[in-house]
């Protein structure tokens, strides 16, 4: 793979919602972004920057008001959340949205496995499947692997968490996006999911954007940092810049384009 | 004598628990397995039953004319789901309006209130005369129980299949399976199509059976079929998808046995459906009732 060749392009993207109302919130204001194949970008920004905002509108789960989104050189402006599954996974905030809680962790994988591929009338698992899934899940150390019947609604958050984010890998997508994906965790829990997901993004090689509160993370973890603020891009950090940045860096970055202290956001923005 | 009576009665219960059995899957499958409440099923009963009695007063072979009628109840699921999901109604007045709608189209199929099927070539006279079998419960209970046991392998493998599982976890967790790359829209589509499909073909088994078709025959049916699901839940607590569609089966026939036990000592056959929503009221507020009980915190009861 390139390690340098385009895969992810946005134009000028603006989002405003509930426009024409007193609650009329410009999320997205003119976002311009280029992702390299193989990128792991830690996005941060405090509440309300656009960072969530971002992840949905290249999800497909809303069209932007205006702008463009091109995925390997394909425009995938407008498409609806389920066509844009087959190039991107995700990996929610909240484990119950990424995971079917009533079906057994085989039939959720099942589910994962087929992203963006027709599905017919073959049986939804087989022997083969099975494999597979157990090849995923053992180096995870968690045991999942022998417990594929298992009811993931039985399963502790960090474990949902963990089957979410093999969902999320599983088909290769050619994009994997985690939204803040171990806010919800208590800390050991966030630690052991945090280091899986590294160990699969560097492993599969998956162009990945990683949308966080905590600045330490996002300093520690990908090779390229971006900062949002109201709905733009105001910081935008390759590896080496990345390399040498403390956390005091990034608050004096965060005033500069923030035109004010950053002690407001103290509480939003995890030191 | 006491011995031929419970005889007969548990014999009749079986046909019945059978052929509502169908009923009964098709209401699984539309609030259990889709989460979606589908209320056309009294519409497409009495549909069901319409068509395959007009076809047969018609001279159309029966076997086809009861295809006819599961074609008929796809149709009206299919409307059903196209309001909800294209049009966005919600479910349950999407379900209301279809089975209303349905009312007048029935009577216009049947040009009147009923079609009399007396000495008609029948699915169970024709297997009778094919298997030269004497008694009618004999051959109703042989063709009831190889429909169930048609409907139950094809239901057994398809909701194994790739399509099925997305069928299966849309009601679980929709985002999940829009994540997935699948269109919700249509699954919700083909689940509550093949659910008023199965309704519609039972309410043409039961013309036959009895020997007519009537417009009114499909009111309480969706009440009759919840009450299957619950019993069918409660009794056999089952687990995966063969024993679920087993279970409801079964559901179905511990509700018509007590249905039949109880019109035999003296219940008042119009007294029925009142009954039944007796039950399945108490069986919905059981599990609330619990709660309650131990001050667990409760939400608000959903409006839609």
């Amino acid at each position: 793979m390139n390690e340098n060749k385009s895969l992810l392009n946005l134009r000028g993207i603006t989002k405003v919602f509930s426009k024409g109302t007193v609650d009329q919130v410009t999320a997205l204001n003119g976002v311009n972004l280029d992702v390299n194949s193989g990128d792991y970008i830690a996005i941060i920004g405090s509440n309300g920057a656009g960072k969530t905002t971002l992840l949905n509108v290249i999800a497909g789960v809303f069209p932007p008001d205006s702008g463009e989104i091109i995925l390997n050189g394909r425009n995938i402006t407008g498409l609806s959340e389920y066509r844009c599954a087959r190039y991107v996974g995700r990996v929610y905030q909240d484990p119950h949205v990424g995971t079917a809680a009533k079906m057994t962790i085989e039939e959720n994988l099942a589910m994962a496995l087929l992203r963006g591929q027709p599905r017919g009338l073959r049986a939804a698992s087989n022997k083969q499947r099975r494999e597979l899934f157990r090849a995923a899940l053992a180096p995870l150390g968690l045991g999942l692997e022998n417990r594929l019947s298992t009811l993931v609604g039985t399963l502790s958050g960090g474990q949902r968490q963990v089957v979410s984010l093999i969902m999320a890998t599983i088909s290769k997508p050619a994009l994997l996006l985690l939204d803040e994906h171990i806010a919800n965790l208590d800390p050991r829990t966030a630690q052991v999911v945090l280091d899986l997901t590294d160990m699969i993004v560097k492993k599969e090689k998956i162009t990945t954007l990683m949308v966080t509160h905590n600045m330490e993370l996002a300093l520690k973890y990908g090779n390229r940092l971006i900062m949002m603020h109201e709905g733009r891009i105001v910081v935008d950090l390759g590896k080496e810049e990345k390399a040498h940045l403390t956390i005091n860096d990034l608050v004096a970055a965060f005033e500069q384009a923030a035109g004010r202290k950053f002690v407001e956001d103290k509480i939003l923005l995890r030191r | 004598m006491l011995l031929d009576i419970a005889g007969h009665v548990l014999s009749f219960s079986f046909y019945e628990g059978l052929v509502f059995g169908f009923v009964a899957i098709g209401v699984y499958l539309t609030f259990r397995v889709l989460g979606f409440p589908d209320l056309t099923v009294d519409g497409s009963f009495a549909l069901g039953a319409a068509v395959s009695a007009v076809l047969i007063v018609d001279g159309v072979n029966p076997f086809l004319a009861t295809l006819a009628a599961l074609g008929a109840g796809l149709c009206a699921g299919l409307v059903t789901s196209l309001l909800n999901t294209k049009l966005r109604i919600p479910a349950l007045l999407a379900g209301i309006l279809v089975m209303v709608g349905l009312y007048s189209i029935n009577l216009r199929i049947m040009g009147g209130a009923n079609v009399s099927l007396l000495r008609q070539p029948t699915i169970f006279l024709q297997v009778s005369e094919f298997l030269g079998l004497g008694t009618r419960i004999a051959y109703q209970l042989t063709v009831a129980g190889v429909l169930a046991v048609v409907v139950f392998f094809i239901l057994n493998w398809f909701l194994r299949t790739e399509i099925g599982l997305a069928l299966r976890a849309t009601g679980d967790n929709e985002q999940m399976v829009r994540g997935a790359g699948v269109d919700t829209d249509k699954t919700i589509i083909l689940g509550v199509s093949i659910s008023n499909g199965l309704v519609a073909f039972s309410g043409a088994i039961v013309a036959q059976g009895q020997g007519f078709a009537d417009v009114g025959m499909g009111i309480g049916m969706i009440i009759m079929g919840l009450a299957a699901v619950i019993i069918g839940e409660a009794l056999f607590r089952p687990k995966g998808v063969a024993r679920l569609l087993l279970a409801v089966i079964g559901g179905a026939f511990v509700y018509r046995l007590v249905i039949s036990i109880a019109l035999r000592l003296g219940m008042a056959p119009g007294d029925l459906k009142l009954i039944t929503a007796v039950i399945v009221i108490i069986a919905l507020a059981i599990p609330f009732l619990q709660k309650k009980i131990q001050r667990q915190w409760l939400p608000p009861a959903s409006r839609w």
